[in-house]
């Protein structure tokens, strides 16, 4: 053999050799909360959520105080990915030890297999109470045990307006649904379109139309049918369903009443849709969609102020019976590892004080009732706050209560119908049979 | 007669130059266009980008601004995504290349029973989608205590990026002339001399090939990553901290223009330092050689 | 720890490989011992051994797994034989995917092709050829997230009357006076080819990069002669260059079937299969993380191996004539 292949061998063999001791050497032990391990102690607990930007920046001066006093680090994941990250892990057996689950219809399938802890064995329940409404902790609870908790909410179905372009056009805020029609017949008359609604959200397009119709449901057939309806209990192709969606079809489908017509409607991101209320003239006068969409219009217009610019008001009602009612929606938080540390975080989370800078911070409502008004930062939140907590009848987005089939159904439903509403037969009857599978 | 000729013969080049340029550079601009419109977005104002097209970059007043690019760069954490996007892919390109080249080697130039069936099911393996692979290895990495650490997701990005590599090589290597291996043989080479002085000197096109889109592939994913290693700040890789610029609703995806641009050049740098190993006439070369 | 993981890395990228010729080399020392006959026949498996090992457990098992998983029901508590499969070629909306497939199965794969072959042999000759396929591969470089934000501006859509701003629905809304800007994305008589551009704009540099490294390797003295034989420059490319680069050429398009049919990302990142522009990648991971449906993910998984067989079988007739050398 050559005396240069002897050396490469050589060569090659030492640093094998020195590989070889490295990887199984001590030294080598990296290992990363990520895997779900449990360390002595302090230890760490690991977190699994959507947060991201603006977010998760608050979620990480949210954490610090918690950090400081307790020695525990808080070491978060974050990914809009999380039904496949969160599905993964807890198939695989390696589950972050807290998660914000994608949504009560998730968290039910993961409570029912087991893999959700019971919460009621580490929160004080008397103080949990004291501080939540029954309605969220019911929201939570799969089974008779308390399994998910809520980290922020917000409120769905408030109309938004340009006061500036509703004191030109002299249209006063509507009481009931009638008034709203009317208001909206006479603008068309003028050859405005009084709506502006954007259903583009990427893998979610759609969840717009869903809390319309969610909306108009409620105030049309009240909570108990509503409650019917996302548990699955009545058809699609009901009367009541049908009434529903045809209903939202006057102002969807007709070209007169929406701004830019269907192609608008289907591509326009949704956080992007109130812009045509400030435009000059205005391209639409009202937008209906839920609170946090004042981040929105703030990022994309700068200079307008709270309240005098922009503000909203309920969703008018229909039906005199279903007044004061409210839809609202969060981020549910989760257990799935049974640590101190763990517990220790969760107990954190559900306080006023921690809650406060998720209003403070994101703008965002708290279910904590405890929560003083003073942490909103402006008065449009403040209202949204108020509202929420002097509701009477208090439901949940239905689409989140649906089984994930069910739910992407419903969205695709919503597209294909502004698409084409003369097949909302053909529409309803696919969603009839989704719903006779999923559940 | 001849004179003639010769200028009909000059103008035909002249027209068929032209046309090779006319083609080619239509190609380019309709390529370029979608990019430079991202460029010059992350480049403007965020209220500017929502509300105008791109081009209207260039009308008085000209507003253009690096927050975006600033903004992604002071971002907590993207100095040491940008160290873990590399500790992932460098390995991870480096590993398959031999283990793809043996077996190229030997699906190429040896004979053995099944050797055609093993390697279309090499081929199948290429459509095997990636997600349904996640739930059983990431639970043979729990077994295995391999979750979190780089080793386990060089040691997945390898697997992943076989089949290709295998593919690939076997193709280059299986075009090297017989004559040359016989030649060699004769000269009394053994197989390891064969493969370290002939074949992988020569499949040097395509290895460079294969690691300009393995690299390109691990530095873009995000799933592997994100489920294997783990999405936190210690060993998140670039694509991770990038996809935390957005927010749940979505909002602040206008930072995404700038972190693409960020986490682009890193890939094209690779791409350009590799071109050079795609020159015309290595293996004619070697053949007098 | 950032010390720790550069020597690591260092480690694999310089260790790996010296392991494996160390491997190779002490394999082959100790089969030439034996008998020729033996050599020949455990020679093979000792080359292949490294890969296979790692295909085995990494594919080759969660495959085996897919298959198995594809005859249970949803929470693979219960047998249930072939009606997945049933499923998917009796459901409306699971034949609307299949027929996406096919629409990007046959546009993409031609498209991505051809172009990239056109740019290979151009670039060939030009000055600027650096530059251009450079430019051409971009987009590879880019990641699917970056791609689908650089698209959804190119095909951003405002109501007729107003200022565009997609670069699409401006240039052709100048170009020709009378075009209704369009959604693009939205509009479910074009969005599955709106996607498909995106997918050659993507894919181009892809086919470019080892059709031009193929070209490349055709020796110069062949062409040459062509040319003083009096051959025109299309008959030099069709009679001379195509046959010798033929096997990239089926290298490049299998590659790009195969990518085709497990497309993903693109469709994921723009639409995620909102009004028909499902495919059945995005549907297999809806089914197997939003719904749950780990029966159903797993048959749409076979169905996609179960497609390349075809692909293979095209592969087979080149590979078969292979040498041998001993």
């Amino acid at each position: 053999m050559k005396k240069r292949t002897k050396i490469t061998i050589a060569v090659a063999a030492v640093v094998v050799a020195l590989a070889f001791l490295f990887v199984v050497s001590p030294l080598n032990q990296q290992k990363v909360r990520a895997a779900g391990e449990r360390k002595p102690v302090e230890g760490t607990v690991s977190v699994l959520a959507v947060w991201g930007g603006h977010e998760l920046d608050v979620f990480k001066e949210m954490a610090k105080p918690f950090e400081e006093e307790t020695g525990i680090k808080v070491s978060y994941e974050g990914t809009r990915d999380i039904n496949a990250v969160l599905t993964t892990r807890v198939q695989a057996g390696n589950p972050p030890d807290i998660a914000v689950l994608p949504g009560p219809g998730k968290m039910a399938e993961f409570a029912r297999a087991g893999h959700l802890v019971d919460l009621s064995t580490v929160f004080d329940m008397e103080k949990i109470k004291a501080d939540y409404a029954k309605g969220w902790l019911d929201m939570g609870t799969v089974g008779g045990k308390l399994v998910g908790v809520f980290a922020k909410v917000a409120i769905k179905g408030l109309v938004w307006y340009n006061p500036h372009a509703l004191d030109d056009e002299g249209i006063e805020i509507p009481e009931n649904a009638n008034q709203m029609r009317a208001i909206s017949e006479r603008l068309s008359r003028q050859g405005k379109t009084p709506w502006s609604i954007g259903l583009e959200s990427g893998a979610a397009s759609g969840w717009v139309g869903t809390d319309w119709l969610e909306n108009i449901f409620l105030r049309q057939h009240g909570p108990q049918k509503y409650r019917d309806w996302y548990e699955g209990k009545l058809a699609w192709t009901s009367p009541e369903v049908r009434e529903t969606w045809e209903t939202w079809g006057e102002i969807v489908a007709n070209t007169d009443t929406v701004y830019g017509g269907k192609q608008y409607v289907l591509s326009t991101n949704f956080g992007q849709a109130a812009a045509p209320l400030f435009m000059d003239p205005p391209g639409a006068y009202f937008h209906m969609q839920a609170s946090f969409i004042q981040s929105f219009i703030k990022k994309q217009f700068p200079d307008l102020q709270p309240g005098e610019d922009f503000n909203f008001f309920g969703f008018p009602p229909i039906k005199p019976q279903y007044t004061d009612a409210v839809e609202a929606a969060g981020d549910l938080v989760g257990m799935f590892n049974d640590t101190p540390q763990a517990r220790a975080f969760i107990r954190y989370l559900t306080t006023p004080e921690a809650q406060s800078y998720w209003t403070s911070g994101t703008g965002a409502l708290s279910a904590n009732r405890n929560v003083s008004l003073v942490f909103y930062p402006d008065v449009l939140s403040r209202n949204a706050a108020q509202i929420l907590q002097k509701a009477e009848i208090v439901v949940f987005d239905a689409s989140d209560m649906m089984p994930g089939k069910m739910n992407n159904t419903f969205w695709s439903a919503i597209m294909s119908y502004v698409e084409n509403p003369a097949r909302l037969d053909s529409i309803l009857r696919n969603l009839e049979q989704t719903r006779r599978e999923a559940y | 007669m001849n004179g003639e000729r010769h200028i009909t013969g000059r103008v035909i080049r002249f027209v068929r130059k032209s046309l090779i340029h006319l083609i080619l550079l239509a190609i380019c601009v309709i390529w370029l266009v979608p990019t430079l419109g991202l460029f010059i977005s992350a480049l403007r104002p965020r209220a500017l980008i929502l509300n105008t097209g791109w081009w209207k970059a260039f009308d008085a007043p000209l507003r253009f601004t690096m927050e975006n690019y600033l903004h992604v760069i002071q971002q907590a954490n993207m100095g040491r995504s940008f160290f873990n996007s590399l500790m992932i892919a460098i390995p991870a390109t480096v590993m398959p290349i031999l283990v793809a080249a043996f077996a190229a080697y030997a699906f190429s130039w040896m004979r053995f029973p099944g050797r055609d069936v093993l390697f279309l099911m090499i081929i199948g393996l290429l459509v095997v989608p990636l997600q349904m692979t996640l739930i059983p290895i990431l639970r043979l990495f729990n077994s295995l205590r391999l979750t979190g650490t780089f080793v386990g997701v060089w040691v997945a990005h390898t697997a992943y990026g076989l089949p290709f590599a295998i593919y690939l090589l076997r193709n280059f290597i299986g075009g090297i002339p017989e004559d040359l291996f016989e030649s060699a043989f004769l000269d009394g080479a053994n197989h390891v001399q064969i493969f370290y002085r002939l074949v992988l000197p020569l499949a040097v096109p395509a290895i460079a090939s294969l690691s300009i889109f393995q690299f390109m592939w691990v530095w873009n994913d995000l799933l592997v990553a994100l489920i294997y290693l783990g999405g936190t700040p210690d060993v998140a890789p670039m694509t991770v901290t990038i996809s935390n610029l957005v927010n749940s609703y979505g909002g602040g995806w206008e930072f995404l223009t700038s972190a693409a641009f960020i986490s682009m050049v890193l890939p094209l740098l690779v791409f350009f330092s590799l071109q050079r190993y795609f020159i015309r006439g290595i293996l004619a070369g070697s053949i007098k050689g | 720890m950032i010390l720790r993981s550069t020597i690591l890395a260092v480690v694999a990228v310089f260790g790996v490989p010296a392991g494996l010729t160390l491997y190779i080399f002490l394999v082959e020392k100790g089969i030439n011992r034996l008998r020729f006959p033996i050599q020949k026949r455990i020679r093979p498996w000792l080359w292949l051994a490294p890969g296979l090992a790692i295909l085995s457990v990494f594919l080759l098992y969660p495959v085996l797994n897919t298959l198995v998983l594809s005859f249970l029901n949803n929470d693979s508590t219960q047998f249930i034989g072939l009606q997945n499969y049933m499923r998917i070629f009796s459901d409306r909306e699971m034949l609307i995917v299949l027929r996406n497939n096919a629409m990007w199965l046959v546009f993409f794969t031609l498209v991505t092709v051809t172009v990239g072959l056109l740019i290979a042999v151009l670039t060939d000759r030009v000055k600027y050829e650096q530059v251009a396929k450079a430019l051409i591969f971009l987009p590879m470089a880019i990641s699917f997230v970056a791609a689908g934000v650089i698209w959804k501006f190119m095909y951003e859509f405002k109501p007729k009357g107003t200022p565009q701003i997609g670069t699409v629905n401006a240039v052709l809304t100048t170009l020709v006076p009378s075009f209704e800007p369009q959604a693009w994305l939205f509009n479910p008589s074009i969005n599955n080819w709106a996607l498909i551009v995106v997918g050659i704009w993507i894919w181009t540099g892809f086919a470019m990069v080892i059709l031009s490294a193929s070209i490349k390797g055709v020796p110069k003295e062949i062409v040459e002669a062509a040319r003083i034989d009096g051959a025109g420059e299309f008959q030099v490319f069709f009679r001379v260059t195509l046959p010798i680069i033929k096997p990239s050429i089926v290298v490049v398009t299998t590659t790009l079937i195969i990518n085709v049919l497990k497309i993903f990302d693109i469709v994921y990142v723009m639409t995620n299969g909102i009004l028909g522009t499902e495919v059945i990648a995005n549907r297999m991971y809806k089914e197997m993380f939003n719904f749950m449906n780990f029966g159903m993910a797993s048959a749409l998984a076979v169905l996609l191996l179960v497609a390349i067989v075809p692909v293979m079988l095209m592969n087979i007739k080149r590979f078969g004539q292979r040498g041998e050398i001993q």
